[in-house]
């Protein structure tokens, strides 16, 4: 390995070297690139970047950071606050570009024949007051994973609603307990997190209880279908679902599934790849479809994820910072990506290919679950958006966990909500 | 080279008493200078920004507000009058809630299994050296290798701990040690006794070898009871080095973050004075009203170590008894 890897940086040295001498002098840089790290997402970047390096000369070192997005923006607050040029190219969520917009580089006129390529909804996303912030490298929505071998086994049907999955978890679990008494129903991300935000506002929305705020800036939260939301899923904790599961984040979640310990998951398509690996106890065993919803008829809801690059502005190497993000959001990348990681493309052309369909068939199947994805309140509460996400994990986690109804958690939430708010977000 | 320095004193008229002094204060003063540059800059720093308005985005351009951080009263348009800031901040009060907690429970289990362990370490038996540096492995490992280490023994599917338990038959399903509120209290207080318990045993170990050894001979010779003994000849004796031993710890609990953070990070059971200041500061975007909640945590401390010294008698000057 590291003989490989030596040999590579002298060829990528050596091409830097000569077109030093034929070209305009070309200055190789080392690019840090700071991204979160799920499965192996750290090895994959590697193979990734390489023909940008090999074309280029430059060099790109990831800095993996912890895979929980709650602590990666506060790391990453802290380095742009400090005007740090340690990290030239951010990985961000996409949430994040109404918090950061300010010290990330306005890519909108190096981007202007890329981005009409992507789904317009992402690269608004990404456009805070007519500056494109950051270029979108894959879009997320999350998706139930299920056991085909399980559920004909048991001869239940792939369930619609939330009611169905309760039922479906319980048959399903009440008989593999017998014989694997570490068998669960049904896993996911209850930690109080960024993702548990997600999970909760999926339940939410699927009932018909609104997006926490809405648009326009209302406080929508407190309301029947909500609590019925929330009143649900906490019965789901400590009978379909593991008490730890209020700690699980994304990987823990896919330990449990991926070990062969779970019915029903829900995840993002990161987790299809892995399941599917060598290594994998459920190999070949489960597919995908969308979320349940509320009550049979009402429209699925997946929280729209996803993952941007944005350069920073305080980067000393701006020219191939940009390059690296030009190249990472095109369609090269994006195509290699979703082979290699099961991860959603945002080119609206990568949906036809023919390589990624042959490598990935769930995928070309996503465009749909995606397109009717729900966004995070991150648009109308501006900067206060980490505040409220946290307000209403919080509120969440303590519903969950038994701590006060669901009703009067909701109250508080929509108290302080409305506080935070203040005049106008 | 000195002789001429002393020549130019004299002719000053300086007294020897008053060379020392002055010869005292310019060896002093880098490490003067040093302590302001890390550690009272940084402290004023804190408490300027923590009566402003700044924020993440624009660090040097924060107005001067007073003490709206703390505390301020809103009249709103419908004639209501309300109190915010950090001191009318349940979550605030929370923090400060389960700091104590922490730290009082903390800092006695630490104490007493400390002591306990100084006991058997100071007792003469073969291997005794090879013992005392094998109990301070917990200490060594750094905190955040040993949270995360222990977050995995932790772990209700594949934990050891919920493992063990279960084939002793103490448990009948496994407990979410971190997840549930009931107990994530108690999951960080096991690992940061595990953790600092040894280091109480050092300091307590180091209190017990100062105890003249004739004392305890007289003792047995007079036929007094090992129990009797330990609490009328060594507790007093080593009171002074245990109560310096218990003021570190304590201080240390205080401001607990790394392991609540890496073990139990935003649940409110467990978030301390440090984590909700580091998530004001620099998740939420309210630097100035973080700057506040450090700046009471500095006024907890100050007060606690005063109260501490003053109330306990505790000498820390070094000199006599």
């Amino acid at each position: 390995m590291s003989f490989g890897y030596r040999g590579r940086a002298m060829r990528t040295a050596a091409v830097a070297a000569m077109l030093a001498v034929v070209s305009a002098p070309v200055m190789a840089d080392e690019i840090f690139y700071v991204s979160g790290a799920v499965g192996n997402a750290v090895e994959n970047f590697k193979t990734l970047v390489k023909p940008w390096e090999e074309a280029t000369g430059h060099t790109v070192t990831m800095v993996p950071m912890p895979a929980s997005t709650t602590d990666q923006f506060a790391q990453y607050r802290l380095w742009l606050a400090a005007g740090s040029a340690d990290i030239d190219v951010y990985q961000t969520d996409v949430i994040w570009a109404p918090q950061l917009a300010d010290s990330f580089v306005d890519l909108s006129e190096v981007a202007k024949d890329l981005a009409p390529t992507h789904f317009p909804s992402i690269i608004e996303s990404q456009t805070v007051g007519g500056k494109l912030v950051a270029l979108p490298i894959f879009t997320d929505a999350p998706a139930l994973y299920y056991r085909t071998d399980l559920l004909e086994k048991y001869g239940v049907a792939v369930p619609k609603t939330w009611a169905e999955l309760t039922t479906a978890a319980q048959t399903i679990q009440d008989g593999e307990k017998a014989t694997n008494p570490d068998f669960w129903g049904f896993v996911w991300q209850g930690n109080s997190y960024e993702g548990l935000t997600c999970n909760a506002l999926e339940w939410v929305k699927s009932h018909g209880g609104g997006q926490i705020v809405e648009s326009d800036g209302t406080v929508s939260i407190n309301n029947p279908n909500t609590i019925a939301a929330l009143e649900q899923a906490k019965a789901w904790v400590g009978t379909i679902s593991p008490g730890g599961v209020l700690a699980y984040q994304e990987e823990e979640a896919r330990g449990v599934w991926q070990t062969g310990n779970a019915a029903f998951m829900r995840n993002w398509p990161y987790a299809y790849g892995l399941g599917n690996g060598d290594d994998s106890a459920v190999k070949g065993l489960f597919t995908v479809t969308t979320l349940p919803v509320g009550k049979e008829g009402d429209p699925s809801a997946a929280t729209l994820g996803g993952w941007n690059v944005a350069v920073s502005k305080y980067s000393t190497k701006q020219e191939a910072a940009i390059s690296l993000a030009m190249y990472l959001a095109g369609p090269e990348a994006q195509k290699q990506r979703a082979i290699a990681e099961s991860n959603l493309p945002t080119i609206v052309s990568l949906y036809d290919d023919a390589d990624i369909a042959a490598a990935q068939p769930i995928i070309p199947q996503w465009k749909d679950v995606f397109l009717n994805a729900v966004p995070r309140p991150s648009a109308p509460t501006l900067g206060k958006y980490a505040e409220v996400s946290s307000k209403f994990f919080n509120a969440v986690h303590a519903t969950l966990s038994g701590n006060g109804s669901a009703a009067d958690n909701l109250a508080a939430l929509e108290a302080d909500l409305n506080d935070l708010k203040g005049d106008a977000w | 080279m000195t002789s001429p320095t002393l020549g130019r004193a004299n002719d000053l008229g300086l007294s020897l008493q008053q060379q020392r002094q002055r010869a005292a204060f310019w060896f002093l003063a880098p490490m003067v200078v040093a302590l302001f540059c890390v550690a009272a800059w940084p402290l004023l720093r804190t408490i300027w920004f923590s009566l402003t308005d700044t924020s993440m985005d624009n660090l040097y351009g924060g107005k001067f507000i007073g003490f709206d951080n703390y505390l301020r009263v809103q009249t709103l348009s419908n004639g209501t009058v309300r109190y915010r800031g950090t001191l009318v901040d349940p979550a605030w009060w929370n923090a400060v809630w389960n700091t104590i907690r922490f730290s009082v429970v903390s800092v006695t289990l630490e104490t007493i299994i400390g002591l306990g362990i100084a006991l058997v370490l100071n007792a003469e038996f073969k291997g005794r050296g090879l013992v005392r540096a094998a109990i301070l492995i917990p200490w060594a490992i750094p905190t955040i290798v040993s949270a995360k280490m222990w977050a995995w023994m932790l772990n209700d599917q594949y934990g050891i701990l919920n493992d063990i338990m279960m084939n002793l038959g103490l448990i009948d399903t496994k407990i979410a040690w971190t997840a549930s509120n009931d107990t994530a209290m108690i999951a960080v207080l096991i690992v940061d006794v595990w953790k600092t318990a040894p280091f109480m045993a050092l300091l307590c170990l180091a209190g017990l070898q100062m105890v003249p050894r004739d004392i305890y001979e007289a003792a047995r010779i007079d036929g007094v009871h090992p129990v009797k003994v330990f609490w009328k000849i060594t507790l007093p004796l080593i009171r002074p080095a245990l109560m310096v031993a218990v003021i570190f710890r304590m201080l240390d609990a205080l401001r607990i973050f790394d392991l609540v953070y890496v073990l139990t990070p935003n649940s409110a059971a467990t978030k301390t004075m440090s984590v909700i200041s580091r998530e004001n500061l620099f998740e939420f975007n309210n630097f100035a009203y973080g700057s506040a909640q450090s700046t009471l945590l500095f006024a907890i401390l100050a007060i606690f170590v005063s109260l501490y010294i003053w109330l306990g008698k505790v000498n820390l000057s070094g000199e006599g008894r």
